[in-house]
């Protein structure tokens, strides 16, 4: 066995868990660790602006990679500028381990310089998280800190390690725990055998079934097996925002996503189903409108790996506690097994959504006429056509966010990249410049707003210093859009601190910087622009698009209505 | 309705902070809450007791679980189940109202643990009604001070809740 510091064998443990990157931002109480990463080569740290960029960093990886993405900041305000990225990360499911830099041990408790109870701040945000108390601890902590971040619905884990456990003068015996037990700690793996099969008998005895796919599809990659399914007994299928993606969107049976700006025939089919299969998903406020009038004909099968989602919104008839992929491949098992009785026919049903479908077709929004604003919709569309759809596409939050998860269209998982469950302006620039770095020959395409963008664009320095060339969409209205929109719906469009004066000249902030930025105002002047952006993969370009601020996201529930009760534009609704 | 959820605690530092956390983050009620180390050194036993229709204790079951600290975790009130606290409480013990107190105190089962000329402390277990009822009976003569434990409990018969 080694004998290694503290902090040294932080810098093996990174090295023997296969972690490229690490995202941070040095400080006092981690400068043993950040001496430690001096002395190596296998692990890449990249430094940030601002630690909530690492999260960010960190997070976006773990999206695109499956991977939990690792961040180190130090003590004190370095940990408290990681909070917003580690609820993030916790919203939506996200592994995540961050090692955080304490003061000594001696020292806590005292106030002492840069000291931040960080375990106690991130409790309700993490999934777990430890302190460390002996050097000689590390190895383990930190695998069971990657442990539990990865396995069973993921979350971030948070570390906490005093200075004197990183000290280079103390050295204790160092070997890769290849694994670790917690005799508290059992991921759902199975599901119940009699449970499943009461669900395969729903689902072929059902006349108006959906399957609503989330995020839990994904990370539990289970996709394969939830195309399957659909193929087998031709069901329509619904993705979360977060599950969009789990089942690719060319495929007629896809419906997209529903909720508060969801599809017009998404929400209607699942107003209308009489089961719903969810799977992965949590049946979240901004699926579901008002619970009291949510899917009042269905039934609901609920298949997740953590059973505390189950039921928590919404009654589940048929919980199944297990891993997607385990429990899709059952069921498909099973009815593989059956009798090949008469199916009920879906024809009625199919009819029913293709009509919904009709109803709305080339009425989603009007492009602008030559000379006049581009519309943000079309612009997401140009991108997704000469992107040729497989880009991996990042957003912040806004209107920005949802013309992209409306008009891109995804064919694979892993590949829509978007803070759902905390919305977090900022999150975008950081996230995709964390997948760019690992996935150097695709391209990343950021859709951002003027307003996100200002909240993390010191970033662009960290772009400049290790080469980082993402695709940035600016979807410039000048204006904080969404807010704007709820103003303009709820507030008599008086628009409180909803607009964005004094912009920056984006082409010189961008320049500043060494980077290339062009400005789009009208429809002529976008395919050129688009060529120019997108011509290689190894160049930041920033696409200024200057899109008409009038407009609003549609569909857009009502409040406190059902799912189907949906405004279509500033003039129609359901 | 009451319920009664008794707990294996790994004995790590912040374990119980997570524990009480929950409860709040998430809206939870917590009426009483005791915690206290077991025979195995690495664990403690929490109990907690909670109201709340049947959806919410199955959140708040469902919760704890999830909690990596959480080992092991029993509704006691789904079963048969013995439930005692422990209450000591300071009663002004003056003229006739020493004998009164001696008296109830008897009836109750109850001991007096320590005796000035003006106060009884009084030491007292049972189910919470009967700690409730014995400072109803004690109001008139003067209650001055209440430690109660809260809530511990055991189901009966053979279950155990070990790992
Ligand atoms: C950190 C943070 N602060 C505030 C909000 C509330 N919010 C949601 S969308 C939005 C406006 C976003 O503006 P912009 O990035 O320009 O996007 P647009 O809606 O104009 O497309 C705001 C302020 C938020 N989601 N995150
Ligand atoms: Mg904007």
């Amino acid at each position: 066995m080694e004998l290694l510091s503290g902090a040294d064998m932080i810098a093996r443990f990174l090295k023997d868990e296969g972690v490229e990157y690490i995202y941070g931002y040095p400080g006092g109480a981690a400068l043993h660790i950040y001496d430690a990463l001096f002395r190596q080569e296998d692990v890449k740290h990249i430094l940030v602006r601002h630690e909530q960029a690492a999260t960010h960093m960190a997070d976006g990886y773990a999206r695109a990679s499956g991977k939990p993405g690792v961040v180190l900041v130090t003590s004190g305000p370095g940990a408290t500028n990681a909070v917003t990225g580690i609820a993030t990360a916790y919203m939506d499911s996200i592994p995540m381990v961050v090692l955080c830099g304490q003061v000594m041990s001696s020292l806590i408790g005292e106030d002492a310089f840069q000291e931040t109870d960080i375990v106690g701040v991130t409790r309700p945000i993490v999934k777990h998280s430890f302190s460390i108390r002996h050097p000689s601890d590390i190895p383990t902590v930190l695998k069971k800190a990657f442990y539990i971040a990865s396995s069973g619905r993921p979350g971030p884990v948070v570390v906490d390690i005093p200075k004197d456990m990183t000290a280079p003068t103390e050295r204790y015996e160092y070997s890769y725990p290849r694994k670790v037990r917690l005799r508290s700690y059992n991921p759902a793996g199975r599901g119940h055998t009699g449970q499943i099969r009461k669900a395969v008998d729903l689902l072929t005895s059902a006349e108006r079934p959906v399957i609503f796919a989330g995020g839990g599809v994904i990370t539990g990659r289970a996709s394969e097996a939830l195309t399957d399914l659909a193929h087998r007994l031709n069901l329509p299928v619904i993705t979360s925002l977060m599950g969009i993606g789990a089942f690719p969107q060319n495929d007629p049976r896809s419906l997209g996503w529903p909720g508060m700006h969801g599809s017009y025939e998404s929400n209607m089919a699942m107003h209308e189903s009489d089961l719903v299969l969810g799977v992965g998903v949590r049946f979240d406020d901004r699926v579901t409108n008002n619970v009291s009038k949510f899917c009042p004909h269905a039934r609901i099968i609920h298949i997740d790996v953590d059973p505390s989602s189950i039921s928590k919104t919404v009654h589940a008839d048929v919980p199944i506690v297990g891993a997607a992929d385990s429990v899709l491949n059952e069921m498909l098992n099973q009815l593989g097994q059956r009798q090949p009785a008469e199916p009920v026919s879906l024809d009625d049903w199919w009819a029913k959504i293709d009509g919904w479908r009709d109803e709305r077709r080339g009425k989603l929004y009007e492009p602008a006429a030559p000379g006049e604003p581009l519309k943000p919709q079309q612009v997401v569309e140009a991108v997704h056509r000469i992107t040729h759809g497989d880009a991996y596409v990042v957003t912040d939050v806004g209107q920005h966010q949802m013309f992209a998860a409306q008009y891109y269209r995804f064919n694979q998982p892993n590949r829509w990249i978007s803070s759902s469950g905390l919305g977090t302006m900022g999150y975008g620039f950081p996230a995709a410049m964390g997948i760019k770095l690992s996935y150097p020959d695709e391209h990343v395409v950021l859709f951002t707003g003027e307003g996100s963008f200002q909240m993390m664009m010191q970033e662009l320095s960290t772009c400049k210093q290790f080469g980082i060339p993402v695709k940035i969409v600016n979807l410039n209205n000048a204006s904080l859009g969404m807010v704007r929109q709820w103003q303009d719906l709820n507030y008599k469009s008086r628009h409180a601190h909803s607009y964005m004066e004094s912009l920056p000249d984006f082409e010189k902030l961008i320049e500043a910087y060494g980077f290339r930025a062009i400005t789009v105002h009208t429809p002529e002047e976008l395919d050129a622009a688009l060529e120019e952006t997108f011509r290689s993969k190894d160049e930041l370009v920033f696409l200024d698009v200057h899109v008409d601020p009038r407009e609003h996201v549609y569909p857009m529930q009502v409040p406190q209505g059902a799912m189907c009760d949906m405004l279509l534009s500033k003039t129609e609704r359901t | 309705m009451r319920h009664i959820i008794s707990m294996l605690l790994e004995n790590e530092p912040g374990a119980l902070s997570r524990v009480v956390g929950l409860f709040s983050q998430r809206n939870f009620n917590i009426e009483t809450l005791n915690v206290a180390p077991t025979d195995d050194p690495t664990l403690s036993r929490l109990t907690v007791t909670t109201n709340g229709d049947e959806r919410v204790i199955e959140q708040i079951t469902k919760h704890l679980n999830r909690l990596i600290d959480v080992v092991k975790l029993v509704d006691l009130t789904e079963g048969a189940h013995i439930e005692r606290e422990l209450m000591l409480v300071k009663v002004k013990a003056q003229g006739g109202a020493r004998e009164e107190v001696k008296r109830t105190a008897d009836i109750f089962r109850a001991h007096i643990v320590d005796v000035t000329p003006s106060v009884y402390t009084v030491q007292i277990t049972g189910d919470a009604p009967k700690l409730d009822a014995f400072l109803q009976a004690m109001a008139p003569v003067g209650v001055l001070e209440v430690a109660r434990t809260g809530v511990s409990g055991i189901a009966r018969g053979d279950k155990v809740l070990s790992l």
